[in-house]
């Protein structure tokens, strides 16, 4: 949130329509997302309902649990669902590439990855969970299951485990990523509705932003769009239609709760690819495609992981793998709020109300200045930007710029909206500049203290070297035949 | 001031607050409207409903089942799982321990029942350990009593009192949804208020009530409960503030007209005889605060957002965005600052200042 922001929704209401707060997408959009939308029976952690998933608009396939507390029933949906989400995962790992990596050994990565697209966050826990319930289970033993189910689990843990991390798209929620676009005239928490949301941003002919977001706030002409069904509907429309399934598990009362849930998902199904055609037309920002290299290496090592026969996620991270964990979260976060700067004037313009960035017009340049003598002696081209921005970097900051990939300069000196700078890397080997390196002037320009350098990852000892103030060396973990068996009731 | 009060509700009983209702009292401490509506014993539910702006809240009977369900089997036997659980919670070196069926008395018996129960119970050795169920606490809420019936088992032993709270949504590998927790201990809260109230009136020492509150709730994926101790003194805290500034609501009355009253006025059918215009026009005299969060706490939310988007608020969007706007509380004046077609008022320099930067950088980004 930013007064830029704020002041984008006041704009939403007088206009009665969202404002766009970026000028450029910043997520990656696969061209074939697998949009997925749980339903889960309400009062349960992870009991599913039903499911709408499927990668093609015109063609989505529906799973329906007609009694959500039968175990079996359950764990047959998780393997239907199986069935559709695995060949999709699995099937891009079938092309790769060789990463050369300076001074390590090269690795394969693989060409592109999946991408899951669910209506909202809560949407993202309950995936968590579902991974978490099956990701156990086996296939021998008491309660078998069929095979799909705990490498589904693992998938799906993977997958909400990820979302976490700043800046990643292999699961992607459909209210965060268009609030990331766009400001509605309405709180965050009313953004929370995919309907509500969307009506604000794509209001249908005729209708004003509020008046759409108004109408979707209704449950029957604007169904939840899950994990949680609408009160209502459970109790007036699902509750009889799983009572008759229970009195006669016949094929029509199947077919009775599927045509309940059908209901229910259907007009989210529209509204979550409406919602990909929105960002798709969204140009994308120049820093998504490194995000998302990132996000193909992960699942590349995670499916090796799984190919290879390691054991599921653990329940819980060991202290020196929680300590790493947030040590990533973090690095990914800073890197993630610079990467967006960077890429977008807009979301830059917010540093640039802090005094963390300005911009402006250079004046003067002298790009073969240079500083110190002999063999010492260092090129140090020196620029003059006139700028209107209140700057609040003091001299000796270094600044980098979107501008030039691998540009730094040092402020000199801050004078009455005239800012001195000394360019200190970017400009070659040469002992002249080399061409283009220097902003000439007349040049428009951007500054920030904000970088994106490389960050080492924090020094963590080996997890069997956590110190006794960590709870000394963590157990392997090894899953029980506890874990395997856990109640599902 | 009870006239006054009595005067809003009108010719009705009081609404009782259960302690849900009581729990959210301080949800919004700076709104007059909800304040006074609670303070006067106003069915806000009905009152919404009236003015057409009914709460969108609603329990699936799903989740009913299911919390009726799991409730029914700690509370088995005598709370022969909950004894097990706490055995291991509290390291109890109890094997037995005696149950109380409150509710075994009559429904107009049980709240004297309670009493005279926890006081044999607060005299006698300490070395009996017992669970109520049912039992029935009472509050005094801004000089009204209202009766508190926790699901929840108030246990003793050791001369300590704790409550126990009985929730369904399940304890994820040690992990419960936050909000879920909080909403609990806020509900537990009253509940050890009430009958601290109770052992003092008694002439125990209130402190005897534990500020460790046991949760139960489904272990994991499955029914099985798990006990865990939640610390409520900051919700206490916040409470007792509350309820104690409700006490104070004649300084709320002071500002309202002569007069004004939230009476539905039902026929003999129950049916609201007044106008749904007149009664809105007759809350509107007591201001509100709304703000987003009242969506999930307040029946009376919608009529309060649909007020606040007629009067142009920032409250509208958030605190969030209220403080980004410096403060500014209309969304005309921000944009008539930003926009420059407003002159900053004394002391606004500031403000209309970042304002006016933002809209330019905005504008020069979007070009």
């Amino acid at each position: 949130m930013s007064a830029l922001t704020a002041l984008a929704q006041l704009r939403a209401i007088r206009d009665g329509i969202a404002q766009p707060i970026t000028t450029v997408r910043h997520c990656h959009l696969a061209p074939h997302p697998m949009v997925f939308i749980p339903l889960r029976l309400a009062g349960e952690a992870a009991a599913p309902m039903g499911a709408m998933v499927g990668t093609d608009p015109g063609h989505p396939r529906l799973l329906v649990v007609p009694q959500p507390r039968n175990r079996d029933l359950r764990f047959a949906f998780t393997a239907e669902l199986a069935e559709v989400v695995l060949p999709y995962i699995e099937g891009f790992g079938k092309t790769t590439e060789t990463i050369e990596k300076k001074g390590g050994e090269p690795y394969e990565r693989c060409l592109d990855a999946p991408q899951i697209l669910v209506p909202n966050p809560q949407a993202v826990t309950f995936v968590g969970l579902l991974g978490r319930s099956t990701r156990f289970r086996r296939v021998d033993g008491p309660y078998p299951v069929h095979p799909s189910v705990p490498l589904l689990g693992r998938w799906l843990t993977y997958f909400a485990d990820r979302s976490q991390h700043p800046g990643s798209s292999l699961l992607l929620t459909a209210t965060e990523a268009l609030g990331a676009h766009w400001a509605t005239g309405q709180s965050g928490l009313e953004d929370a509705n995919l309907a509500a949301l969307l009506g604000w941003i794509d209001p249908p002919e005729g209708m004003t932003g509020p008046g759409a977001a108004e109408e979707a706030e209704d449950p029957l002409l604007w169904p939840p769009a899950g994990p949680a069904t609408d009160p209502g509907f459970d109790n007036e429309v699902l509750g009889p239609a799983v009572r008759a399934y229970e009195e006669a598990p016949t094929e029509r009362a199947v077919e009775r709760v599927a045509q309940a849930l059908r209901t229910q998902l259907e007009p989210t199904w529209r509204l979550m690819w409406r919602s990909v055609e929105l960002l798709r037309a969204l140009p994308e920002g120049a820093r998504v495609k490194d995000r998302w290299d990132v996000d193909r290496g992960s699942f590349t090592r995670f499916l090796e992981r799984v190919t290879e026969g390691g054991p599921p996620q653990a329940r819980r991270d060991g202290a020196v793998g929680a300590a790493a964990r947030l040590a990533g979260l973090e690095r990914a976060r800073a890197s993630y709020d610079v990467q967006r700067a960077y890429d977008d004037p807009l979301v830059m313009a917010e540093y640039r109300l802090t005094g963390e960035a300005f911009a402006g017009t250079v004046t003067a340049a002298d790009p073969e200045h240079t500083e110190g003598e002999g063999r010492s002696r260092k090129l140090r081209p020196l620029i003059t930007v006139r700028t209107e921005d209140q700057v609040r970097l003091t001299p000796g900051a270094t600044v980098g710029s979107p501008d030039r990939r691998g540009h730094a300069a040092e402020i000199v000196e801050v004078v009455d909206g005239e800012v001195t700078l000394k360019i200190t890397k970017g400009m070659g080997r040469g002992r002249t500049p080399s061409p283009g390196s220097v902003p000439e002037p007349g040049e428009r320009v951007t500054y920030t203290s904000l970088t994106d350098d490389f960050q080492s990852s924090a020094a963590l000892p080996d997890p069997e070297l956590t110190p006794w103030t960590h709870g000394g060396p963590p157990q392997e973990y090894v899953p029980s035949d506890e874990d395997a068996q856990e109640e599902w009731s | 001031m009870n006239g006054r009060l009595d005067e809003l509700r009108g010719p009705v009983p009081s609404h009782p607050h259960d302690a849900r209702a009581i729990a959210a009292l301080a949800a919004n401490p700076g709104c007059a409207r909800r304040a006074l509506l609670d303070a006067a014993g106003v069915d806000k539910d009905r009152t919404a409903r009236h003015v057409g702006f009914p709460a969108p809240f609603g329990q699936s009977q799903f989740a009913i089942t299911r919390g009726n369900v799991f409730e029914a089997l700690v509370k088995e036997n005598g709370c022969a799982e909950l004894l097990r659980l706490l055995r291991e919670l509290l390291g109890l070196p109890v094997s037995e321990v005696g149950y109380q069926d409150v509710e075994n008395v009559g429904a107009h018996l049980r709240h004297s029942h309670t009493r005279a129960l926890i006081d044999r119970a607060a005299r006698e050795s300490e070395e009996t350990a017992v669970f109520y169920d049912h039992p029935l606490f009472s509050l005094e809420i801004a000089g009204h009593t209202s009766y508190l019936e926790p699901d929840v088992v108030a246990f003793q032993l050791g001369g300590r009192f704790h409550i126990v709270e009985i929730k369904s949504f399940g304890v994820i590998d040690g992990q419960a949804e936050p909000q879920k927790v909080a909403g609990a201990a806020r509900q537990a809260a009253v509940y050890v208020l009430a009958l601290r109230t109770l052992l003092a009136e008694l002439g125990h020492d209130p402190e005897r009530v534990s500020h460790d509150v046991v949760l139960v709730c489904p272990e994991n994926f499955a029914n099985r409960p798990t006990a865990t101790l939640v610390d409520v003194r900051k919700q206490l805290a916040v409470l007792r503030r509350q309820l104690a500034r409700m006490t104070r609501v004649d300084r709320l009355l002071e500002g309202i007209p002569e007069g004004l009253t939230f009476d539905l006025a039902p026929d003999r059918d129950g049916v609201p005889t007044r106008s749904a215009q007149e009664l809105a026009e007759a809350l509107c005299q007591v201001p509100a605060r709304y703000a987003p969060d009242c969506l999930s706490t307040c029946d009376m939310c919608m009529f309060c957002r649909d007020e606040a988007r007629g009067n142009g608020s920032t409250d509208l969007l958030g605190r969030q965005v209220r403080d980004e706007l410096g403060g500014v509380s209309g969304m005309a004046e921000a944009l008539g600052l930003a926009e420059g077609t407003l002159e900053p008022a004394e002391g606004q320099e500031e403000v209309a200042r970042l304002l006016r930067t933002a809209n330019l950088l905005r504008e020069e980004c979007l070009r």
